[in-house]
């Protein structure tokens, strides 16, 4: 269900904790099984469960308690943008306008083609560096002005 | 800036390399407690002389918080470090792991000798990869040196420090719910008491401290209490990350002694965007009451001033508004991130910040009712103190905060369906 890469990085994660306790590794599990699948599906996530020894419903419990798990698929490029107060202070809004155009779809859509999802996001904790978007839940992208947000997706492939 | 505490090698190259932590006398500190043999009374002492208050936004007397620790407790032990950073408007303990991740280890090393710990976890916000990548790294070069883990520095002995990734929820910055998120569940906040200090991670005693406190250890170590203290100023030692955002021409992190006056620290940060005119500020996150400029210019920044005026220090994270910002509008957006933010457990949180928001926006979308403002105040008074954490007072505090200040503001909106700005 899951590749053998997979579940070594899984394997690392629950040696953190103490024996017993490798329930605490289900949001790391989440997270790489989610990066290997590209979304979460309920049997993923129900794999997951059954692996770390925990009732698929706490599984489910936590896929569905945590914003950055995709419960359905997305494109190839997440991109969640940043809207909160400080963001929205320092133009938030001109780039998600800017997005919007560039990529033809809104907040919470993907492109037909599937390679680009817009969320609306909450506060990523850089805000002196607004207005944020975070791309694929790993990269952090500043200062979105217009020709920042072309470099980006020109990077996009 | 003179007299950094944590700040003070980050603009060097690669100064999160152990080798260059090591150059400006890193683990020092730790060397000199195991060197010593310094009881953890002492310690605890030196922190308690320093006047160091969480810097997660509470402002709890750190040394006070650790001696709260059973000494003879016969079982295991934790250390928590919370780096669960979703506060809108902070950004300081992404700074601190991503320039200087050994003085956060090192204090956490510090601590959980101190606390008697056999494990450390920092639990990092879900958005900040980048910094959770380079504290693993920063583990990895601390073990292989013999500062961390089995027998440490020849000692005999063991502490281990692991990192935990959060996934995006803003709640799990609450400490109950961060000690849930740790144990694999959906963070929701726990009933005080019992406190952590008694039942806490895995049921077993625990100590939770924000990062930029644990970071501020190996000074207060090394140099003694009295030193950090006089940094600062009475009952608020020690310098103080600012994080500073919004309409400013530099936004960032400056690390100034606390008592700085404000309008010292929005020099440094460039002043106002534009030339433009200070209209307000919210001096510690979004969560606390919103500050007028008049009365913002003479504050210092420390917990006693900013209290005074009615607000909070908070996590020292300075949203600075000009005179183009419409208060509904910008409270409109506040309302909705509690109402998303919400873990659902607690009805006046659950329910009321829906109400909040809906009736926020209402107002801002030229709905609003001549009565919204007496509603708006009944729902923020009647979260407020009636939840299990205090996600719920961080909902009604901006509200009671911008109709105290700004209510003509929304007594505009109501009354001619737009925006008086």
């Amino acid at each position: 269900m899951l590749s053998p890469e997979s579940l070594k990085k899984i394997d690392r994660e629950i040696a953190k904790y103490p024996s017993g306790q490798q329930q605490s590794a289900v949001m790391s599990a989440l997270r790489i099984a989610q990066d290997e699948k590209g979304w979460l599906a309920p049997e993923t996530i129900e794999f997951v469960a059954g692996y770390l020894g925990m009732p698929a419903i706490a599984a489910h419990e936590v896929a569905t308690f945590y914003n950055m798990y995709d419960l359905q698929p997305v494109g190839k490029y997440k991109i969640t943008v940043c809207t909160n107060l400080p963001c929205t202070l320092m133009g938030a809004e001109s780039a998600v306008d800017y997005l919007h155009r560039k990529l033809g779809i809104g907040l919470g859509e993907t492109t037909p083609d599937g390679k680009f999802t817009l969320k609306e996001g909450e506060c990523m904790g850089a805000c002196g560096d607004g207005p944020l978007a975070l791309v694929n839940n790993k990269k952090i992208c500043a200062k979105l002005t217009p020709e920042a947000i072309d470099a980006i997706l020109a990077e996009m492939e | 800036m003179a007299n950094e505490v944590i700040f003070h090698s980050i603009h060097q190259p690669e100064s999160w390399k152990l080798a260059n932590y090591l150059a400006v006398g890193g683990y020092d500190a730790l060397k000199k407690v195991l060197a010593e043999k310094m009881t953890p009374e002492a310690i605890i002492e030196q922190v308690k002389l320093s006047a160091l208050r969480g810097r997660g936004g509470a402002g709890f007397p750190t040394g006070l918080k650790w001696s709260f620790m059973p000494k003879n407790y016969p079982g295991d032990k934790y250390l928590v470090c919370n780096s669960d950073e979703g506060e809108p408007g902070t950004f300081k303990d992404r700074d601190i792991i991503r320039f200087n991740p050994h003085q956060l280890i090192e204090g956490m090393i510090i601590g959980g000798y101190t606390l008697g710990a056999k494990a450390g976890y920092n639990y990092i916000h879900g958005e900040i990869w980048e910094a959770y990548e380079r504290f693993e790294e920063a583990l990895d070069e601390a073990r292989a040196a013999g500062l961390l883990g089995k027998n440490i520095l020849g000692t005999g002995w063991d502490f281990d420090i692991h990192a935990h990734h959060g996934f995006g929820a803003y709640v799990c910055g609450e400490e109950t719910a961060l000690l849930e998120s740790i144990e694999g569940k959906k963070g929701q906040p726990r009933f005080k008491p019992p406190f952590p200090a008694s039942f806490g991670l895995y049921g077993k005693p625990t100590t939770i401290n924000n990062t930029e406190t644990l970071a501020s250890i190996p000074y207060i170590v090394k140099h003694g209490g009295q030193k950090f203290l006089d940094l600062g100023k009475p009952n608020n030692g020690g310098t103080k990350i600012f994080s500073v955002s919004g309409h400013v021409e530099n936004p960032g992190n400056f690390e100034i002694a606390m008592g700085t006056p404000f309008s010292e620290l929005l020099a440094m940060a460039g002043g106002v965007k534009g030339g433009r005119k200070l209209k307000a500020v919210i001096p510690g996150g979004s969560s606390v009451p919103v500050v007028p400029a008049e009365i913002m210019m003479d504050l210092t920044m420390d917990y006693d001033s900013i209290a005074k005026a009615g607000s909070y220090l908070g996590a020292g994270s300075v949203i600075v508004m000009d005179d183009t910002v419409c208060m509904v509008r910008a409270l409109e957006r506040l309302s909705y991130f509690y109402f998303e933010e919400s873990c659902g457990q607690c009805t006046p949180c659950r329910e009321g910040t829906g109400w909040l928001y809906r009736v926020v926006h209402r107002i801002e979308h030229g709905q609003g009712r001549p009565e919204d403002m007496d509603l708006l105040e009944s729902v923020a008074g009647n979260i407020m103190g009636r939840t299990i954490c205090a996600l719920g007072d961080a909902a009604a505090m901006p509200v009671q905060g911008m109709l105290k200040h700004f209510r003509h503001e929304f007594e505009h909106h109501i009354q001619h369906k737009k925006c008086m700005v």
